[in-house]
């Protein structure tokens, strides 16, 4: 059973469908294939939150829904949990 | 849309799903006489607001547009106006009149108040007996006005409830019915996509503009949004920026043209899908909807909104399942199997859209069992 979902293939970050624990194996879904990818978590993640793909620097551009939706402000690695304390709007700061 | 669906055809063709009889105060001192006559008269509505005096400009035009135009919905029957003063009531009384219903209008100054009160609970009275003998008869998916936006949303929105939205938007505008979204604030990021979809080029040029000069507009103001925008709810549900929040907001709109941009309470002039420029606050933005003509507005929720509408029946879902048992008794409709891929994105809008005929036929919504009636003015700036 999936624990986080990916909108679209190229995604940074997946929305995590059902609380995950720290060291978890995951497994998420491209929403738009389908196919499957695992992770294994850093930290705990609830519902709703958004778990890393990909590892970042601080200052890229995070991209979720094929489309940007911000920016890091500090750098991350697959399978970090991803929200307010390390990423930030392009638009306001 | 198979459905037979039924609502009330108004003397000028429009259709509602609702038969309400209202009392529209011109100004905020109106309030009290129009609530009096609601007291009164079972049956009625009284649609009590803080403004109405001493405004001026695009901010008055705004303000008569929103009252008339909430009196020309076509889930309202019949409609009484009182103000302080004869000519504003008049005013709106003559726009409401336009469509035919039963409409009246009293001054307070000439009169008194008590004799006001008097007067119009004897027409409110004459009004609600005039409504109670008007029936449902068939009508058509095209004949109907639809309005959408999500509230306290969070990722869920955007995963479940508003791509659900989506679909039975998609399908309503092949149905030949009109849509209205807005929340100018909220597609913030994602103004490119709904630009790319507007019908021409000088519709995209008026979305834009729309969008440049809310965007300078809060520059003006010296300030961002940021600490509003993502909303406190919105971080709590896990959206982290305004653009992660505008792309699940934009699911909802579904993939179809957007065929115009309309002014705040703007009524559309064609159906499908058009744009309009209105606050993202959920009650501010659904009383503009209705003053624009829609008769049942498609609420997506996160973290669990409570927002109903005074006009037209709000139907709340929700893809978060901890808000669908947290928030149970304002939830219409459970889309949390579409994470856990229980139930696929065409499921999903079946079910929204039989919520969508049963709600069309007469059932009440979670928000108007709950006795949600909420009805917000928009006000541009400070009055004179």
């Amino acid at each position: 059973m999936h624990k986080f979902l990916v909108h679209k293939r190229g995604d940074h970050v997946g929305v995590v469908t059902s609380d995950i624990e720290r060291g978890d194996r995951v497994t998420g879904v491209f929403m738009d294939d389908n196919s499957a990818m695992e992770v294994v978590a850093g930290q705990s993640i609830p519902l709703g939150h958004k778990i890393a793909l990909v590892s970042h620097g601080d200052g890229e551009e995070v991209v979720e829904y094929g489309q940007i939706v911000g920016v890091t402000t500090q750098s991350w690695s697959v399978g970090d949990y991803v929200h307010t304390h390390n990423i930030r709007s392009k638009r306001w700061s | 849309m198979a459905e037979q669906i039924w609502g009330y055809r108004r003397p000028d063709g429009s259709v509602g799903v609702r038969n309400h009889v209202v009392i529209i105060p011109v100004d905020d001192i109106s309030n009290e006489a129009c609530e009096a006559v609601a007291d009164k008269i079972p049956g009625t509505l009284a649609l009590s607001h803080p403004y109405g005096r001493l405004q001026y400009g695009e901010d008055l035009e705004l303000h008569f547009r929103t009252l008339i135009g909430t009196g020309k919905n076509a889930n309202v029957a019949a409609a009484i106006v009182i103000g302080i003063e004869d000519n504003w009531a008049k005013r709106i009384a003559d726009g409401i009149a336009q469509t035919g219903k039963p409409v009246a209008w009293f001054g307070i100054e000439g009169q008194g108040e008590i004799e006001t009160i008097r007067q119009a609970s004897w027409r409110a009275k004459e009004f609600v007996q005039f409504a109670t003998e008007l029936h449902r008869e068939p009508v058509e998916w095209s004949d109907l006005v639809v309005s959408i936006k999500c509230g306290e949303s969070d990722t869920t929105t955007g995963l479940a409830s508003c791509p659900t939205v989506g679909v039975v938007v998609d399908r309503l505008v092949d149905a030949g019915a009109t849509v209205i979204f807005g929340e100018t604030s909220e597609l913030t990021g994602g103004e490119h996509l709904i630009a790319e979809r507007c019908v021409t080029p000088e519709v995209r040029d008026r979305f834009m503009k729309t969008f440049d000069d809310y965007v300078s507009f809060i520059e003006s103001q010296d300030a961002d949004l940021f600490g509003s925008q993502p909303t406190q709810g919105n971080i709590a549900g896990g959206l982290s920026t305004i653009e992660e929040k505008a792309m699940g907001n934009i699911e909802k709109t579904g993939t179809k043209p957007v065929m115009d941009v309309l002014k705040p309470a703007q009524a559309p002039s064609v159906k499908g899908l058009s744009f309009m420029d209105t606050s993202s606050a959920a009650a501010e933005c659904v009383t503009l909807m209705a003053a624009a003509g829609a008769v049942v507005h498609l609420f997506p929720t996160g973290q669990g909104n409570i927002v109903g509408n005074v006009i037209e029946p709000v139907i709340k879902l929700t893809g978060n399942p901890k808000t669908a048992k947290r928030m149970a008794e304002h939830i219409d409709l459970d889309v949390s199997g579409l994470l856990s891929y229980e139930m696929t994105l065409q499921d999903a809008g079946d079910e929204l859209e039989k919520l969508m005929v049963r709600t069309t036929n007469g059932r009440a919504t979670s928000a108007e069992a709950l006795g949600h009636k909420e009805f917000v003015l928009t006000k541009l700036y400070p009055s004179a």
